[in-house]
Parts: C-alpha cells; structure tokens; sequence
C-alpha cells in the first residue's frame, strides 16, 4: 500500500523526504499542499497532522511530520539500503548528531538568507537592512564551516564512505540560499566536491527534478502575487527580521 | 580483560539538554563519570574543552573514546547501545517515529522559546548589568504561550506523555527546558493544569532525580530571591 506524501517542494525537508522515497522506490503518492497559499492551514490538512507542517506523511491511520522522523520511519518500514542509517551506533550516532545540529544551524540559516535576500524583498515588498544580510550571511558561513570542519572531515560523506539521511538533510537545506541567489559553493572546494558526491549518489536527474521549483525561484518571485503572503507577513517579518 | 574506560559525560546542570542527560542516566543507573563543564566561567571555551568539542557546547559524551555531542544524539545512543528499559526510546517503529517526530519539533519550539525567557529574563541582565527588556519579554512569554498551546493540543491530546501512554526520552527534554525559566523565578506552567498535571506524572516517573538534577537551576533561584 502506497504511503501518502504531503509535500510543498518549495519547503527543503519536503525535498528531502521525495528524493528519498524515488530513490528508494518506495511506493507513494504525493499530495501537493501550496505553502504560499496557506493549505496547511485548511481543514483538509488538519485531520491528516494537527501540527500543520510539511512535509507530512500518513501511512494507513498512521501519521507524521519532521522530516527526519519521516526519513527514519520510511527507512525501517522500507528495509531500504543500509548505508542510509547503518546498525552501526557509532555511524548512527554521527547521523542522529547532524540532524539535531542542523536546525537550530544550516536549516535556520539557510532558510534566513532565502528570505531576505530573496522573498522578503521581492514578495514582502519590504526593504532589507544592509547588516542584517550582512550577518545572515555570515551566521550562514559559520554553519556551513562547521559542516566542513566537524561533520565532515576527510570522510566524503558525514557518516563515512556512503551517503545517509544526514547527507540528503543536508544538501536540501544547502540548495535554499542557492534559489536566493548566494552561490554558498563557490570558495568552498570541500563543500563543492560534497555536492558532487552526493548529487552521484542520488542521481542527477532525480536531484535536479526535485530542485526545479525551488531553483526558479528568482525568476518566479518577478510574477509572484505578493499579496498571497500577507496573512503571514508580520509573522515572516518578526521571526527572520 | 582490558580496563574499559567507563562511560563519560561533560556537563553543567545549568543546561536543559545536560539535565534530561543526567536524568537519564540516573534512572537507567548506566555506570558514567562527570565531567563539570562551568559555562558561567566560560569553561565550554578553554583549548581543552574545544579540542573535545569544537561547537564550545555541552552536552558531550565520550563513550570509550568515542566522541558525541547533541543532546538527543547522545540519549538515543545510548538507549540504543545499553540495556535500557524500551519505553525510553521504543524499537517498535511507529512509537519510535512519534519520538523523532517530537525531538525535532523540540529544536524549534520548545527549545528555543523557552530559554529565551530564561535568557531575557537572568541570563542577559547578569551579564550586562542592565534591567530586563520588558518588551522583548512579553514577546517572547507570549510566544511561549504558543507552544504551550501546541504541547497541549498536539502532543498531550488524549494521552498522558507527549509521546503516548509511557515516558520517554522526549519528556525529559521537554521538562527540563519548561523548568528553566524557574531560574528567574518563573513558573511558566502555572496556569496550565493539563501541562502541570504532565510535569508531575514524569517527576513520578523520574523520581529523587528530577530535582537533583534541577539543584542548580533551585539554588540559582533562591539565591536571586534573597537578593531581592
């Protein structure tokens, strides 16, 4: 029985957790909820998860958010391949350790630079201090150093020799400032030949499908209609300004 | 039989996430040493520290020489590597699922908003000797309000632990971060009974450990009590 996927492709775990299941063949459908015109908060949506997120998975009466929650549980049902979430407790460990780390770092600064260097000023129609992207750039770098220096090391991927969850958390969120515009690769050779890697591992084609909606976005934000994001606007504006 | 070194763990009491660790690992009763790591000496910033840990953050644990840090890391590791009882972290997959869900969730909500009142609220003014910013705090109370509302509803709906009928690694997280604004004083649960009604199910579950482990957090709030 195929596990229903409740997706907005603009969102990155909801990336994370589509590449997964085509990879993995794992059978699915996909439920398209459209963040920017607030379908998470319509009725529908609220009997699948009443916390309101996406991506969202239901599975017969079973549902869940958080996509690592999403990745873990499809990858124990699934049996899917071990280099995923190894039986090893020390490379498991290394996993579970990157995707508890980069919330409050990657995801958060990602996420912050995509805003105001892209939808705020473009969408919001409201004007972006010079400092603050100044300094969610920086905070960005910090995290993408750390990424680097302590999850990555010499290994190529951040548990050892295969690509994981923590790979594929990873590199949706490093794709955000890079729909903004900030070429996060560039100066960044370990980072760039990480990419390569991971983007081998799970396919090109696969990776960049994916990818499509979100790497339009700077075109697409020129024919947007703003006003869509209004009811979230003083929300949006408080939480990254 | 080679000597092992035992189990260890860098922590300051101070810090929600070190006191779900050493809650843990009070009631599982695994063999550990610890290691205080004084944030408020800056001890997390000594060459020392950071070559154990270059994120200058606790908690971190070595286990046999094995380095890790991030709290629900080190807590799912070890439940998964020692003989722990199930309910802590369940093999079964979709109750496993329910507590991933929430660790996550718990990153960006309960985390967050709650130390920022503890940070507006003590740890800002001791550093900089200015009063608290009461706009600032009433953003960030009404912000928690918020999360308490979606403990309530999404997590404690119908069941007595946010992860269903039995405590587990999630509650502890969460107690400990709902505990810290009673550093200033605060009791943020005071008007929630369901919340409060939860706090003390796993205080029963958790038993003399609960408030060993908050001893500092205690001693920190009566001595500003005495000031005042």
């Amino acid at each position: 029985m195929a596990v229903e996927l409740y997706l907005d492709l603009l969102s990155q775990p909801c990336r994370s957790v589509l590449i997964f299941a085509k990879k993995n063949n794992i059978p699915h459908e996909v439920r398209n909820i459209s963040l920017m015109d607030g379908e998470q908060y319509g009725d529908h949506f609220g009997k699948i998860s009443l916390i309101r997120k996406v991506p969202a998975l239901r599975d017969g009466d079973f549902t869940l958010t958080e996509s690592p929650a999403i990745l873990l549980y499809l990858a124990q049902k699934f049996q899917t391949p071990e280099h995923w979430y190894p039986a090893d407790l020390q490379q498991r460990a290394r996993i579970d350790e990157y995707l508890s780390w980069q919330h409050c770092a990657i995801r958060l600064h990602g996420s912050k630079v995509f805003w105001l260097k892209l939808m705020i000023p473009e969408v919001l129609h409201v004007e972006v201090p010079k400092e603050k992207m100044e300094a969610a750039v920086e905070e960005l770098s910090g995290s993408l150093k750390l990424l680097e220096e302590k999850f990555l090391q010499d290994r190529p991927f951040i548990a050892g020799g295969h690509i994981s969850l923590a790979d594929l958390v990873a590199i949706v969120e490093v794709m955000q400032p890079v729909a903004a515009g900030l070429d996060v690769f560039e100066g960044r050779p370990k980072l760039n030949a990480w990419r390569d890697r991971v983007q081998a591992a799970i396919g090109k084609e696969l990776f960049d499908e994916v990818h499509q909606n979100i790497l339009g976005s700077q075109e697409r934000v020129k024919v947007m209609d703003g006003s869509k994001l209004e009811f979230s606007k003083a929300k949006i504006l408080n939480f990254f300004m | 039989m080679a000597a092992r070194q035992a189990l260890q763990v860098h922590l300051d009491l101070l810090s929600q996430p070190c006191r779900a660790l050493h809650i843990l690992l009070a009631c599982t009763r695994l063999p550990h040493t610890v290691r205080h790591v004084a944030l408020r000496r800056g001890e997390h910033r000594t060459p020392e520290f950071t070559e154990i840990n270059p994120m200058q953050k606790v908690p971190v644990m070595v286990d046999n020489g094995f380095i890790l840090t991030e709290s629900d890391a080190i807590i799912k590791y070890l439940v998964n590597k020692y003989d722990v009882p199930d309910h802590w972290y369940p093999r079964q997959p979709e109750r496993r699922a329910r507590v991933d869900e929430y660790t996550a969730w718990h990153h960006t909500h309960t985390r967050p908003r709650a130390a920022k009142v503890f940070l507006l609220e003590v740890l800002l003014p001791a550093q900089t000797g200015s009063p608290v910013e009461e706009q600032c705090l009433m953003g960030a109370l009404s912000q928690l309000q918020e999360t308490l509302d979606q403990l309530e509803s999404m997590f404690l709906r119908r069941q007595p632990f946010l992860c269903g009928d039995d405590i587990t690694v999630a509650d502890l997280l969460a107690v400990c971060e709902l505990m810290q604004p009673e550093g200033g004083g605060r009791d943020v649960l005071q008007d929630r009974p369901l919340l409060q009604r939860w706090k003390s199910r796993v205080r029963a579950a958790v038993g003399d450990a609960f408030d060993q482990a908050h001893a500092v957090l205690y001693a920190l709030r009566d001595r500003r009590r005495a000031k005042l």
